[in-house]
């Protein structure tokens, strides 16, 4: 499958400075489009094109759009999530590098398209160096006029992981912990607080103008039956060239891997961060579809040179450190496991932690507030799956 | 009017946004600041002092002028950053969590900061610097006061 700029089309084309570059390639006229629609003529397009959220967790953008359009009351917001803090992941970074324009159309889009008149990007801590271009590219679309009726106040992250997390974000926001909430109710019906709320991510906003502009069934014939579109992907670790990737979804992952970042001596993948799934260099044609294995886009890939529990080790001492702490599978959970992964990377391993750390997977699994404590056993499950042998051979006994 | 975006934001001001200003200009959050905040929000010093605690870019003991944080995520992992960790260590003569006796660095280890494909890299206060080698490290280091 080819490579495609779909999301990418302007980077490095447009002075990401300056607003006249980017409305030379058609900028803002998709906004101009859907304001000549009725909003839910606007959220029928994105319905159609079958987009679906690109943060990970995929559910359908329309579907949401409907939802927060839907919920009775007149104060609404939409929330950019531009918080990405999974490990390996840089694709927003480079996105608002490089085409802050687009993003700020996006969200007016689906401001108008669920009734906000108040939107928000919130930008982690870490990313302080994009704050000006991002505040520039609002400011000079609010000075050519349009963003009239809506407000985009970019609010700043304060070094929490936790925060990319839907809910644990409007907290921040709220000026709270980032802790997250229980649901129902969902954001759509009681978010930011506690009215009817959108949050999507960076790369979810930049397909909205050209769906608008293009029309959704346009979109819809890229991409698979169940994943349309394209994705972004940040490829990094033991690659010759890491770097930022637009694939066509559907794509199969060694085209990625081995062709365009140009990895030798694959011993495994991380795909999706440190809440990812980990696969082994024989599965390396799986498709990159939502159905199959996707995330937020991090592919991390390790050479034969690597050990696997060092891997796992490293990923659980990272959700140990960012769990918000609210449930107890979670905040307990990675510390054991924690505990337990620290043990057999020095070969100190027991056989019966073996299955404690299967059960342990199992309830955080099951149990979790979120998708962090849901999602953190994933790297444990995988490699025991995969590589049971790297356990088996660091137990004292053997 | 109670309802609308400003009143909530100012009226009563929003915590964090206030805690993260009070980071800006003073570089920590001294006790005394967190109670006259908690008074003038009217919320109880717990709920300052559990927002102030949970994010990692605010901090409740003083910070050195420069706060160096080194990547230490699987991407900057792989590249090495260990050897840029040693070299700052030896460089400035602290270790991660700790401070300069002058207090002119602070040093830590943070999660990753979405600079893989420039690995390893490092903040200084919000700058990032990438593709690091201990060689680049002293003359970095230098331009910061």
């Amino acid at each position: 499958m080819p490579q495609a700029r779909v999301v990418l089309k302007n980077c490095g084309v447009i002075d990401p400075k300056r607003i006249t570059t980017y409305l030379e390639r058609d900028g803002f006229k998709a906004l101009e489009k859907a304001c000549r629609m009725t909003p839910q003529e606007v959220i029928n397009e994105v319905k159609l094109s079958g987009l679906r959220g690109r943060g990970g967790a995929g559910f359908p953008c329309g579907i949401k759009w409907e939802g927060a359009r839907n919920s009775p009351g007149d104060e609404k917001y939409v929330i950019c999530n531009a918080d990405e803090g999974e490990v390996g992941t840089f694709k927003d970074r480079y996105i608002l590098e490089n085409d802050p324009f687009t993003l700020v159309e996006g969200l007016a889009i689906a401001g108008y398209a669920i009734g906000a008149r108040q939107g928000y990007i919130y930008l982690r801590a870490e990313y302080h160096h994009l704050l000006d271009l991002l505040q520039g590219a609002v400011n000079q679309a609010k000075e050519s006029g349009f963003l009239d009726g809506f407000d985009i106040e970019i609010r700043e992250g304060v070094g929490a992981y936790v925060c990319g997390e839907e809910s644990a974000l409007m907290e921040s926001i709220e000026g709270k912990r980032g802790e997250v909430r229980y649901r129902p109710p969902f954001p759509t019906v009681a978010g930011l607080w506690q009215k009817p709320t959108i949050i999507n991510n960076v790369e979810t906003l930049m397909n909205i103008p050209q769906i608008v502009l293009n029309g959704g069934g346009w979109y819809s014939r890229i991409g698979t039956e169940r994943s349309k579109g394209t994705k972004v992907f940040s490829v990094s670790g033991d690659v010759a060239r890491a770097g930022v990737y637009e694939l066509v979804l559907g794509s199969p992952l060694r085209e990625l891997v081995e062709e365009l970042a140009q990895a030798r001596n694959v011993k495994l993948i991380q795909i999706g961060g440190a809440t990812g799934r980990i696969i082994p260099y024989e599965l390396i044609d799986t498709t990159l579809t939502f159905e199959s294995i996707l995330g937020a886009g991090a592919v991390t890939v390790f050479n034969k040179k690597r050990d696997v529990l060092d891997v796992v080790y490293r990923t659980m001492e990272f959700l140990a450190e960012e769990s918000c702490g609210k449930c107890t599978p979670c905040r307990q959970g990675t510390e054991v496991m924690v505990e337990i992964l620290q043990k057999f990377y020095k070969g100190e391993g027991e056989e019966r932690d073996i299955s404690v750390l299967e059960a342990l997977s199992e309830t955080m699994m099951l149990s979790s507030l979120c998708g962090l404590g849901q999602a953190a056993p994933f790297a444990v499950v995988d490699t025991l799956k995969y590589f049971r042998d790297d356990y088996e051979s660091r137990t004292g006994s053997t | 009017m109670s309802n609308t975006v400003a009143s909530r934001d100012k009226a009563p001001r929003n915590l964090l946004v206030a805690l993260k200003e009070a980071q800006t200009k003073h570089g920590w959050l001294p006790p005394d600041f967190m109670a006259e905040l908690a008074e003038s929000l009217d919320v109880p010093l717990n709920d300052v002092y559990g927002v102030a605690s949970f994010y990692s870019f605010l901090t409740i003991r003083p910070l050195g002028r420069n706060v160096i944080r080194i990547c230490k995520s699987l991407p900057c992992y792989l590249q090495n950053c260990q050897t840029i960790i040693e070299t700052v260590e030896k460089e400035i003569g602290i270790k991660p969590g700790e401070t300069t006796p002058d207090g002119r660095f602070s040093f830590e280890l943070t999660n990753c900061i979405g600079l893989c494909d420039r690995a390893p890299a490092m903040l200084i206060n919000n700058a990032p610097h990438v593709d690091l080698t201990p060689k680049k490290i002293a003359r970095i280091l230098q331009s910061y006061k």
